[in-house]
């Protein structure tokens, strides 16, 4: 029996995930409007409730299990991962799926073999392709300014103000924008000068990665993460992007702009290194945060969706117990000879 | 300088030396009572060879080796033996073992002490000697030392090291021995070299003990022995850890460190050794720490054999909120069941718990696999997936992942964030292999000898037919055959039995003359009786026949 333990608790390393995503969150705020805080409240609320609820059913204490903070990531990421705008109900049925079915059926906390903010997302995004792409226009609130109680009502009732049309308040997403652009026989060069893309991505959303970054750095140094897979995720999808770019830039865009798009930085430090459903070996983190970004590059380049962050994490996530079994360290005193003196 | 080769993982843990390294080794006073058990060391108990009532001088033998892995076990003081019987000893399991109990006559009258003339001693004669002076490993394992120091004749062990890392938080023993006894050490590893036939002398200790190393410096100043400062890490003074250190060889699983040509003593054994070679004393005191929730943390030279309560005493009033004791470290240790304990050769350290110092942990959570235990375990193992297979009882899955190469240090438990106290799993799953193996071995065992009786029983039953056989084959053959013999000796036993019956006929009734007639007609009638009654008896008999 050991009497001393280091002052860390599963609370404290939820508590450090949730901090790390606040940067990324302010990004998010001042680009693209305050819908986002209102996912972030809805999702919260429905996932704390529902994760009491399923406590209560399954008899476990529900205090000590609430305020491990595992739900609240969950309801935070899947709220990062929708659009904003999206009608109330998709965030609260997606939370509802994430917890209740992807969480607690799978045995909860530490058994569920799927990520269920990603697995919610996946969910929705087959089930009503319409309402996810509702996101909202990088300076919105420069064209037509929604105000919260306004934004309020759209997500609510889906009714705008006068004057107002779903299209001067959403887009595409940049991604979704280069591939139907590319579709129509545009070259990147031309795409890529349109006034939604900035300097490294889309305009705002290179920012909101950025601050991802920042929080996933944050989660490096804290010891939270470790670099495995984002590193690993990052590099192959950088890889991938750099072998096509360089055999063809006017079909396949460049590397950074992958990095900089959709879910990528959100992927990298905050979805894929999810300790629950992912391997536990170093090299298994490294062949899962590759094999995620390989796969990232081919969902958005050559599949059907716009991004693939979602889909990667869960065909990966199959995969784990295959990689953990695959990739066992060499314990210490087995194997390697030892020579003798 | 040599190079260093760190071993995956270990912790830092909050140190907590300060309380107790401050103050010298105090002397503990002789206490009334004495309970020395017999069993402190790895191995058989050694074998009682006293009795109550009996008087016995301070280092006197109490108790003898028995077998090869024992130390002999020796009276702390001059006293009275007033019993041998079992006692509370300081052990996990509570379980209470056989001691000699020692009434002191505070005149603490010694044996005859002879030094050991190592030089000129045959070595196996010397390894033999400290045997029998009780030697045992002080650094907590408490490995009979001879045995440690008795190399396989093919195996040279070409490194000795001297273990002053002491990288247990809260302990200090060990470093307040190394400041203030640092030639005595030295000699001892001196000695040591000498009947190991050691090439090198490596003193290892960990970088957050500048006085003692300083001090060990010093003694080693005239010698090749290479001090060497490690960095403050757990567990690296434990000694598969250390040999990696030190030297880059890992320890081969299952195998110890002198299957890599090292041979580790810890700091404190080498002072015992000094003491029993050239002064001739076994080993009836050690330097116990004293520390963790008392009024003034302390190192004290305790007789073995002292009481935990008289021991805490010497820091002063035990203070209220004290919950208990643990014996070692508080990455190894364990509790103690009772305050009657004795002082033991493995005792290094007892901490006053507190709810305060070590407050209970919060209760366990579900593992969320952050591998946090596989990056600071020291043997890289998966802790979390060794939990998740004893866990669902699945022990053989539990080996194949390598769990009986867990060394127990504690520092998955250490970091897990959900509190789940890992390393009582793997004890728990070891003991369950264990005892299945127990269990397999005995099964098989009875399997054996069943399936022998029933192979004999068999063998048997056909000898047997067999032997019957070929007598009946004799026989049948003796009967077909004429012989001339068998028919003489028929007719000459029919003969004599005609004449049997001859004779019984002919006989006459003595005394019969002189009757009255009325007499012998009774006779008559009698007679008559007797005639019909052996016509019926011979009847029968013929029936029967």
């Amino acid at each position: 029996m050991t009497y001393v333990s280091q002052p860390v608790s599963v609370s404290l390393i939820m508590g450090k995930v949730l901090l790390a995503l606040g940067l990324g969150i302010a990004a998010y705020v001042v680009y693209f409007g305050p819908a986002i805080v209102i996912s972030l409240v809805l999702a919260s609320v429905t996932a704390l409730a529902a994760e009491a609820f399923m406590l209560r059913l399954r008899r476990y204490p529900v205090a000590p299990f609430l305020k491990d903070g595992s739900a609240l990531v969950t309801a935070w990421l899947l709220a990062l991962s929708l659009p904003a705008l999206a009608p109330w109900w998709l965030i609260v049925g997606g939370t509802l799926f994430a917890i209740v079915v992807a969480k607690h059926l799978y045995g909860g906390l530490g058994n569920n073999l799927f990520n269920p903010a990603m697995a919610a997302y996946a969910l929705l995004l087959v089930s009503f392709p319409a309402h996810m792409t509702q996101w909202p226009a990088v300076d919105m609130l420069a064209q037509a300014h929604l105000s919260l109680a306004e934004t309020l009502r759209y997500i609510f009732t889906g009714r705008l103000p006068a004057g107002v049309t779903v299209d001067a308040i959403t887009m595409a997403t940049p991604l979704d924008f280069l591939k139907t652009q590319l579709k129509l026989g545009h070259t990147v060069h031309e795409i890529t000068r349109a006034p939604i893309y900035g300097h490294l991505g889309g305009r705002g959303g290179e920012v909101v990665a950025l601050a991802y970054l920042a929080g996933g750095l944050f989660l490096l140094q804290q010891r939270v993460i470790t670099w495995h897979v984002p590193l690993a995720m990052l590099a192959a999808l950088f890889a991938a992007a750099l072998w096509f770019h360089v055999f063809d830039p006017d079909r396949y865009v460049a590397p950074w702009f992958h990095l900089a798009s959709g879910g990528a930085m959100l992927g990298a430090f905050f979805i894929a290194t999810d300790p629950v459903t992912g391997p536990t070996t170093p090299r298994g983190k490294l062949i899962f945060g590759a094999a995620i970004g390989f796969l990232v590059y081919l969902i958005r380049t050559f599949g059907g969706y716009p991004d693939g962050v979602a889909f990667a994490v869960l065909i990966m996530n199959m995969a784990v117990p295959l990689i953990d079994t695959y990739t066992q360290p060499r314990v210490i005193g087995h194997g390697r000879q030892q020579e003798r003196p | 300088m040599r190079t260093l080769h760190p071993f995956p993982g270990g912790v830092h843990p909050p140190e907590h030396k300060l309380e107790s390294n401050s103050r010298p080794i105090g002397s503990a006073p002789l206490p009334s009572l004495l309970v020395v058990p017999l069993l402190q060391h790895i191995g058989n108990p050694a074998k009682p060879v006293v009795e109550a009532g009996e008087k016995v001088l301070k280092g006197q033998l109490i108790g003898k080796a028995d077998g090869y892995i024992s130390v002999s076990v020796h009276a702390p003081t001059s006293g009275k033996v007033l019993a041998v019987e079992p006692r509370p000893v300081p052990h996990p399991s509570g379980l209470p073992a056989l001691c000699v109990v020692i009434e002191a006559d505070g005149e603490e009258r010694w044996v005859e002490r002879s030094p050991i003339d190592y030089l000129n001693l045959d070595v196996s004669e010397v390894r033999n000697r400290l045997r029998d002076m009780g030697l045992a490993g002080l650094g907590g394992a408490v490995f009979p030392t001879y045995v440690k120091l008795n190399p396989a004749p093919d195996a040279a062990i070409p490194i000795l090291v001297l273990n002053g890392c002491e990288c247990e938080p809260w302990i200090t023993c060990d470093d307040r021995l190394m400041r203030e006894r640092a030639p005595s050490i030295i000699e001892g590893a001196r000695i040591m070299r000498h009947l190991l036939g050691a090439r090198e002398v490596i003193v290892a200790i960990e970088d957050n003990k500048p006085e003692a190393i300083a001090a060990m410096g010093e003694a080693c100043r005239d010698t090749d022995f290479e001090l060497v400062v490690v960095p403050t890490l757990y567990p690296s003074g434990s000694g598969k850890q250390l040999t990696q250190l030190l030297t880059g060889r890992e320890v081969p699983s299952g195998g110890r460190s002198t299957d890599v040509g090292v041979q580790i003593f810890n700091v404190g054994t080498a002072h015992a050794l000094e003491r029993a070679v050239h002064h001739g004393e076994p080993l009836i005191s050690r330097v116990v720490t004293v520390t963790g929730n008392v009024r003034r943390p302390q190192n004290f030279e305790a007789l073995i054999g002292t009481p935990l309560a008289e021991l805490v005493k010497l820091t002063g009033e035990p203070r209220e909120d004290t919950t208990g004791y643990i014996m070692g470290g508080p990455m190894m240790g364990f509790d103690l069941h009772s305050t009657a304990v004795p002082v033991v050769k493995a005792m290094n350290c007892v901490i006053a718990r507190s709810d305060r110092l070590f407050p209970p942990p919060p209760p366990p959570l579900p593992c969320i696999r952050c591998t946090r235990c596989a990056q600071v375990c020291p043997v890289r193992l998966q802790p979390q997936d060794l939990y998740w297979f004893a866990h669902a009882r699945d022990f053989g899955k539990a080996q194949e992942h390598n769990l009986f190469d867990c060394i127990e240090c504690g520092c998955c438990a250490y970091v897990c964030p959900s509190h789940i106290p890992l390393v009582d799993y793997y004890r728990f799953a070891k003991s369950e292999i264990w005892a299945r193996e127990r269990e397999k071995k005995a099964a098989d065992r009875a399997r054996e000898r069943h399936q022998f009786h029933l192979f004999r029983l068999e063998r048997e039953k056909k000898e047997r037919a067999e032997k019957l056989a070929q007598k009946a084959a004799a026989a049948k053959a003796t009967a077909a055959m004429p012989n001339p013999d068998a028919d003489a000796k028929r007719a000459a036993i029919q003969a004599a039995i005609e004449r049997a019956k001859a004779k019984r006929a002919g006989v006459v009734p003595r005394n019969v003359e002189a009757l009255s007639p009325d007499k012998l007609q009774e006779i008559q009638e009698i007679e008559a009786r007797r005639a019909k009654l052996r016509e019926v008896m011979e009847k029968s008999g013929e029936d029967q026949a």
